[in-house]
């Protein structure tokens, strides 16, 4: 099929394990079998992805999951209408500290197995005591203001009455200087994407603490952003490209590719690290702080268990935690607005003729689903879960006001 | 601060974040030869968020491809201490300036209150010097590339010399007519003949 005659998508993604979805549709043919030339460029800064949508230079990008909601509420420097069509999978985010506080930690009697509500009962127990002695605050870093990474790690040290500013200072640094930035004593730990974790275990300057499956299990991490405008104009050309990512997706959640995957993704053009440190997320087996090799089913999941579904629910309780933290205002146009940045109708209209699995609802009680659990779908064996935060709150999209108030945010009238 | 005190036409500091010390003087010389004179660069510096909020500057410019981009940005919003609000481009209806900027490589950080025109004025400046780097960058790419080519067919020309007795002149000569013939390019022949030379020396040979 000639060049000439397919149209060109241009996308741009940030060298991350959970680019893979898009990176592999561009380079093992699943777009050119759609009828698509998918042409993927790197990009060094969140920033520079969402100015490069802004001025068109791009059409789709790998975006974090909140970016397209806060683009469409207008809260970053520059933004530009956004849709999100599909979800690229469940995160592989970490959290990941020094070796220096982590011996802190175990010493306050944090396990090595992850668990979120027992580390953060650790970290309570340090900030106390470091408040106690006079020391400065600890300094986590996320890779962004409006990231995953952001709420997850707040939420979760909420959990624990600790609040960003007050406790603790948080700082940005990007998901590939984290290591670095670790290993000089500019932060105390990061939550950063594989493989950023598991490369300051390796190189033995961090301790990985606890996973955001640990935290908010099945939850969104990165997404496709899509120029709304772009959207509008090329209904066609976005549905197969959205095919072109799913069935990418699928490929890079199958064990038997994942040689070829960590071959692919260690290369310069994407991590420009060896294979042996993109294993332990491509296996979703990681290295606990005692150094034992431990299990995290849901990390990385790029496509099963409906990974790819943009649901309404994902996209307000992003909202609400932005209103938590006071990126976001809370009036009912915004409410309308987040929600609806996430397209469960276009990815209906894309997937549907590919026969797969998809929910017949487009939002859900995140948290209702203890266990994995079939579902049902119009097209299909679908199973979902097990989902929800690990302090066993459930959030309901349809009652999210209520949460918000109980967090003390009322919408104006 | 009052926003009319800046009716008085106070100069700008403008601060400019570029570990390219040869680009970011580039970048200097340009503003200071429109006319700003309070103009601050910075590179790969420790602490460099903390200078950023200690100069606190009007304008900040910073390379798109500094992977430093998403750290400045969560400063200016949220730390107490960068007084003022920033926004990027001030004025958002001049896509063609928005997008010019953004192709040139150079993204703009504007303290809330300015005129648009002196922002205008003052980004142009970065745009022009920015794509102005970016010829110079591309003329010694291609230079260098150029001697290094010239580098290897003077090599394969001196081989030929050597093994076959021939002129300067015939050994080009060869040269071109085998790159004629095998549809390649000259230096591709080159090369070739310079491995193929270095994989047949023998261990007494120079």
């Amino acid at each position: 099929m000639s060049r000439g005659t397919m149209p060109t998508v241009h996308a741009g993604y940030m060298p991350l394990l959970d680019c893979a979805p898009l990176v592999v549709a561009a380079t093992e043919g699943f777009a050119e079998a759609e009828g698509v030339h998918l042409a993927i460029t790197r990009e060094s800064s969140w920033a520079t992805v969402r100015d490069k949508l802004a001025v068109h230079h791009l059409d789709v990008a790998h975006v974090l999951a909140p970016m397209p909601i806060a683009s469409n509420l207008e809260l970053a420097p520059l933004n530009t209408p956004l849709v999100v069509p599909i979800s690229l999978g469940f995160g592989g985010n970490t959290v990941t500290v020094s070796r220096a506080l982590w011996r802190q930690l175990a010493d306050l009697g944090a396990p090595s197995d992850f668990d979120a509500a027992a580390t953060a009962a650790a970290m309570a127990a340090l900030v106390a005591a470091r408040r106690r002695k006079g020391e400065a605050p600890l300094v986590i870093a996320v890779v962004h203001t409006h990231s995953a990474h952001h709420y997850e790690l707040a939420y979760w040290l909420a959990t624990v009455g600790l609040i960003p500013g007050r406790d603790y200072e948080i700082m940005v640094v990007p998901p590939q200087l984290s290591a670095a930035a670790l290993a000089a004593g500019h932060v105390d730990g990061f939550c950063a994407g594989e493989p950023w974790g598991s490369v300051a275990v390796a190189e033995g300057v961090g301790a990985i603490v606890t996973t955001k499956p640990n935290i908010w299990r099945s939850s969104p991490e990165k997404v496709l952003g899509v120029r709304a405008d772009w959207a509008d104009a090329n209904p066609d050309t976005l549905d197969r490209l959205v095919r072109a990512v799913y069935r990418a997706a699928q490929w890079c959640d199958e064990p038997a590719n994942r040689p070829r995957l960590a071959a692919l993704m260690s290369g310069p053009e994407y991590l420009a690290q060896p294979v042996e440190r993109l294993l332990p997320a491509l296996t979703r087996a990681l290295v606990a702080a005692d150094g034992t090799i431990r299990g995290v089913p849901d990390l990385l999941t790029f496509s099963a268990r409906a990974a790819n579904f943009p649901w309404h629910s994902h996209a307000l309780w992003l909202y609400t935690q932005m209103v938590r933290w006071h990126h976001a205002p809370l009036t009912r146009a915004a409410f309308a607005t987040a929600r609806d940045t996430y397209r469960p109708d276009l990815n209906r209209r894309a997937l549907t003729p590919l026969g797969a699995p998809l929910p017949s609802a487009n939002s859900k009680i995140e948290g209702a689903l203890a266990v994995e659990t079939p579902v049902g779908s119009a097209s299909g064996r679908l199973t979902l879960g097990p989902d929800g935060a690990f302090d066993g709150q459930l959030f309901d999209p349809d009652h999210a006001l209520d949460y918000l108030a109980s967090l003390g945010f009322a919408m104006p009238d | 601060m009052p926003m009319s005190d800046r009716g008085a036409e106070k100069p700008l500091h403008i601060l400019v974040l570029d570990p390219n010390r040869i680009r970011a003087s580039i970048i200097e010389e340009g503003l200071r030869e429109a006319g700003h004179t309070r103009v601050t660069v910075l590179g790969a510096e420790t602490e460099l968020m903390r200078r950023v909020v200690e100069i606190d500057p009007d304008v900040i410019f910073i390379d798109l491809e500094n992977p430093n981009r998403d750290q400045l940005e969560h400063m200016l919003a949220v730390s107490r201490a960068a007084r003022r609000p920033v926004a990027m481009f001030v004025d958002r209806t001049d896509q063609a300036s928005m997008e010019a900027a953004i192709e040139a490589g150079v993204s703009a950080y504007i303290v809330d209150g300015l005129k648009k025109e002196r922002v205008k004025a003052i980004l142009d400046v970065a745009v022009l010097r920015f794509n102005a780097f970016d010829r110079l960058q591309r003329q010694l790419e291609s230079a260098k590339s150029e001697l290094a080519e010239r580098s290897v067919i003077d090599r394969a020309k001196g081989i030929l010399m050597r093994s076959r007795g021939m002129s300067e002149a015939e050994a080009y000569g060869a040269l071109r007519k085998t790159a004629m013939n095998q549809n390649k390019r000259i230096i591709d022949v080159a090369e070739g003949l310079v491995l193929a030379a270095t994989l047949l020396k023998r261990e007494d040979e120079p």
